[in-house]
């Protein structure tokens, strides 16, 4: 159950990796609004990947 | 290197280390894709393709250099290292103690051991770059070789004091974390390259080749340093893994695997962290040196920090942390082995230490290139030995695995092709001028020629 609810935040987190610096890239972000972006992506990362990914090993 | 990888090498619960891994315990291609894919997105790679730029490559080198040294990478793991570790099923160090005897495979821990300090040092050098940051620490330059600053060499001493305590103490939570941090770490990387582009002046596709060719890898070194060529990226792609498959090491790997051609996972690795990751790392030194061409220190963490922020920092600090913690371990495990009674603890504290020392150094960060280039050359020759023990020597009449059959200690002949081999390429590169990233080529034959004739000799005084 845990991982149904935290699995798709740590992949929103992922994808935020992408999506910031593709925004910036495109114009459509200045750099410190992408450097936020990654630090979200980052932080839902670590919040979120320890709990599911060490439960799917187990 | 992964830590999942690690463990599977090293782990004190490690099975079969003395004896063929059954098929039962193979493992899929999807274990070593996954493995591989967040191995090469280590610390260092953000040391190594700034490094590129320093060397005045040009774009076009770069691109093909990169992308045919990588297959060809990938190639001697498919075709050199995984066909015996699939036959053998055994660890590097039991099929070299079996080959060469007990005795030569301690010398081979020791040289073992102490490169990977020094591999070691250079993540915590790496790492430092980052940790300095909010302290206005001043960087070392490109040219220094003794620590430039008290900040520098506290900030040294912290890191690798605290990586150390981790690799002795808290090895397998530092190794889970790292697992975490994988997929993590490689889409920074792809951010960081991406995120770059238009601060050098890409903002479309068609914009990439004429700012990569005219703005990024124009192909000029920066003073003082030598010029690189295709030849140079070319080898150094192959060769920088040289002691994982030309050397043999992944024996240890890929006895896991179900079929040789498994191997062909490593490309993941490869095109990854060793293709992506050193573009990206080598755009981020571009925008450096673009804002200001006198700046021309490879500091990781300014660099990612100038592009990505605090994310850039932490990358760079968790990818020098997780990185240095399993070649601390194993390095230690390296130094116990010579030292029975010497405890686990001691020893990777010991090796932490000596990492930590070598880390003070910056010539072993800014001068990596080379370092790594060596660190291969050392270890290659035992690579050339192992493959002639399983193919060629049968062929000509001779035993395979000597050592254990005659039940010697030091096989002369093997220790022969190490030491003569890495003279032979000392003497090469003194007298010839042939560079490092350059010696293994003939330093290969030698070894293959030199073992065979010590097998000749060996074992017809044995047999006789």
């Amino acid at each position: 159950m845990m991982k149904k609810i935290l699995m798709p935040i740590s992949i929103i987190g992922l994808l935020l990796l992408v999506i910031g610096p593709v925004l910036f890239a495109a114009g459509k972000v200045d750099l410190p609004m992408n450097k936020n972006i990654l630090l979200v992506g980052t932080i839902l990362w670590f919040a979120t990947a320890p709990f599911w990914m060490e439960h799917s090993k187990n | 290197m992964t830590e999942e990888k690690e463990l599977l090498i090293i782990s004190p619960d490690n099975e079969f280390e003395r004896e063929s891994v059954p098929e039962s315990h193979t493992k899929g291609l999807r274990s070593f894709v996954g493995m591989y894919a967040g191995e090469h997105a280590a610390g260092t790679e953000f040391a190594i393709g700034p490094l590129f730029l320093v060397h005045g490559v040009s774009a076009a080198n770069l691109m093909l250099g990169l992308f045919l040294g990588n297959l060809m990478a990938v190639l001697s793991w498919m075709f050199l290292t995984a066909p015996i570790a699939t036959r053998v099923r055994q660890t590097l160090y039991f099929q070299l103690e079996r080959i060469a005897g007990v005795k030569l495979v301690k010398l081979y821990n020791i040289a073992n051991g102490l490169m990977f300090c020094f591999l070691a040092g250079a993540m915590v050098s790496v790492s430092a770059t980052a940790v300095g940051i909010p302290f206005n620490m001043k960087m070392p330059q490109l040219n220094d070789t003794m620590p430039n600053s008290i900040g520098w060499v506290i900030a040294v001493l912290v890191i690798g004091f605290v990586i150390s305590i981790v690799a002795a103490k808290g090895y397998n939570t530092v190794s889970r974390f790292a697992n975490i941090a994988s997929p993590w770490m490689v889409l920074v990387f792809l951010a960081c390259g991406i995120a770059a582009m238009p601060e050098l002046g890409i903002n479309s596709l068609s914009e990439f080749w004429p700012a990569a060719r005219d703005v990024i890898w124009r192909g000029v070194p920066v003073e003082g340093q030598s010029q690189f060529t295709f030849w140079h990226v070319f080898f150094f792609a192959w060769f920088c893994n040289m002691a994982m498959h030309i050397g043999m090491s992944d024996l240890s790997i890929f006895r896991y695997a179900k079929k040789s051609w498994h191997a062909i996972s490593t490309g993941a690795g490869m095109y990854i962290g060793h293709f992506m990751a050193w573009i990206s790392a080598s755009m981020l030194y571009a925008i450096q040196l673009q804002a200001d061409p006198l700046n021309t220190t490879v500091a990781p963490g300014p660099m990612a920090v100038q592009i990505a922020g605090l994310t850039g920092a932490i990358c760079v600090i968790i990818a020098g942390w997780t990185t240095a913690n399993p070649t601390i371990y194993r390095s230690g495990l390296a130094f116990q082995s010579l030292i029975p009674k010497c405890s686990r603890v001691t020893a990777t504290l010991f090796a932490g230490g000596l990492a930590t020392l070598a880390g003070l150094f910056p010539a072993l960060a800014m001068k990596l290139l080379d370092f790594v280039a060596l660190y291969g050359l050392v270890l290659m020759p035992m690579g050339a030995v192992i493959l002639i023990d399983f193919w060629v020597l049968p062929k000509l009449g001779m035993k395979s695995f000597f050592a254990e059959a005659a039940k010697i200690s030091f096989h002369w002949g093997a220790g022969a092709a190490w030491i003569l081999t890495l003279i032979l390429c000392l003497v090469i590169n003194k007298k010839f001028g042939l560079e490092i990233f350059f010696l293994a080529v003939p330093g290969w034959f030698l070894a293959a020629i030199i073992y065979i004739v010590g097998s000749m000799i060996i074992q017809k005084q044995r047999t006789a």
